[in-house]
């Protein structure tokens, strides 16, 4: 199963915050993080690549799903 | 081209030298851009306010969110949401306004008076991070205003359309305001060159997410300093600005605009730090991001303009002779209401994640 975060809606830090928590307690793995504002977009894929994930953006509907794997 | 660090770089050095620019064109001393101040100044010119040397529609506040409205419809970035808390969130910047008021500037005027030599500014800016250090501390606690949802589009209209309309009174029907004829509301650079710095400051603001409380938020909570490099870009270009005018004498007494009462810069910031971090942004980032569809930010704004007319109707803002009593009560008033806020809401995201997890 892929732990999904769901970030639509909320203001910074929290995208962040949450995306950095479940990255740290999976360690590796798979992580999808679904963000409806640029700033949450831009935000988590620099947070992921700076712990060494790999990020893929899908652009659906006005909504980002973010895929994270390490 | 540019982008990401290069960019958000660019854009703070691009900032801090309009500052100047519209300082040396008639804008008040280490007030060449200031959100609070310009907001203020406007509520003044919508006479929300008596303070007669504080009455101006400073046509940079209209620019600024038309230049970001405009730059998020043409980017595809326009998102029109809301329902985050809205009233809350309104107190919040009321609160905020009445603490950056007491310290004399939000944080950009903060980096301006910093990058003359005020010495009063620096005490600010440690008020900020103490601030801003405890919001995050509410927000590790699990402090959240909670989701905000996507509205139909039309709504994020209604800011930019407010402003945009107080714009066409300015240059068409300009008698209906009032103007000071004196102290820092009458000194102005000119109407187009402020109507040009200001959509130029939107328009950057916008693509980069500019923001004043988030470059310290994020360096502290994830050693991310992308929004640094556009604070520090705007210190560098005003503080080579000011050496080359020599308008920069170091000290804490006689500093323009400015008081030197350390305690109350101090706490006036750190009420404005802690206010400003629970709604996410500096009100430059407000502005932006009410521009950009937020209508929760809109409200936000009309609790910063309401914060200043109180702020002035009841004597609570300093002035460079100190801060009166009522201001210092206003700002521990506001303190005890902000921790009130934090509290109630800590652990608001633990039940919110929940109860996500138990419904699906």
């Amino acid at each position: 199963m892929v732990n999904t975060v769901d970030c639509r809606g909320l203001g910074c830090p929290e995208p962040m915050l949450m995306v950095k928590k479940q990255i740290e307690v999976q360690g590796k793995g798979t992580v999808v993080a679904i963000a409806d504002s640029e700033a949450a977009r831009e935000n988590i894929k620099r947070l992921a690549t700076s712990q060494g994930w790999t990020v893929q953006v899908e652009d659906r509907d006005e909504e980002w799903i973010l895929t994270l794997t390490k | 081209m540019l982008k990401g660090k290069g960019l958000i770089t660019v854009a703070g050095l691009t900032v801090g030298a309009l500052a100047i620019i519209l300082m040396v064109f008639g804008n008040p001393v280490n007030m060449g851009l200031c959100i609070a101040c310009f907001l203020r100044d406007t509520a003044g010119g919508l006479g929300l306010h008596s303070a007669d040397k504080l009455q101006y529609i400073r046509p940079e506040i209209p620019a600024i969110i038309l230049g970001a409205f405009a730059a998020a419809l043409v980017t595809r970035s326009y998102r029109s949401v809301g329902g985050s808390s809205t009233l809350t969130r309104f107190l919040l910047g009321f609160i905020g306004m009445i603490g950056l008021l007491v310290f004399l500037g939000c944080p950009l005027r903060m980096l301006l008076r910093m990058s003359a030599g005020d010495l009063n500014a620096w005490v600010g800016l440690v008020g900020l991070i103490a601030g801003i250090v405890a919001g995050i501390w509410f927000i590790n606690r699990g402090f959240t205003l909670g989701r905000a949802v996507r509205q139909n589009a039309a709504h994020g209209y209604v800011l930019p359309g407010i402003f945009l309309v107080l714009l066409g009174l300015l240059l068409f029907n300009s008698t209906i305001f009032l103007y000071s004829s004196e102290g820092p509301a009458s000194m102005r650079a000119p109407l187009l060159l402020s109507l040009g710095a200001g959509l130029v400051v939107g328009i950057l603001a916008q693509r980069t997410r500019m923001c004043l409380i988030g470059p310290i938020r994020d360096l502290i909570m994830f050693r991310d300093p992308y929004l640094m490099f556009g604070m520090v870009g705007i210190f560098i270009a005003a503080l080579i600005g000011n050496l080359v005018l020599g308008n920069f004498t170091v000290g804490f007494e006689g500093q323009p605009i400015a008081h030197s009462d350390g305690l109350w810069n101090f706490l006036g910031m750190a009420l404005a730090g802690l206010s400003f971090t629970m709604i996410a942004g500096c009100p430059l980032r407000q502005m932006i991001s009410a521009s950009e569809g937020n209508t929760d930010s809109a409200v936000t704004i009309f609790g910063i303009i309401l914060g200043g007319a109180a702020a002035h109707n009841f004597g609570l803002a300093a002035s460079p002779a100190g801060v009166s009593p009522n201001g210092q009560i206003a700002v521990v008033a506001g303190l005890v209401v902000v921790l009130i806020i934090g509290f109630a809401l800590s652990g608001a995201r633990v039940l919110q994640q929940r109860r996500v997890t138990e419904g699906g």
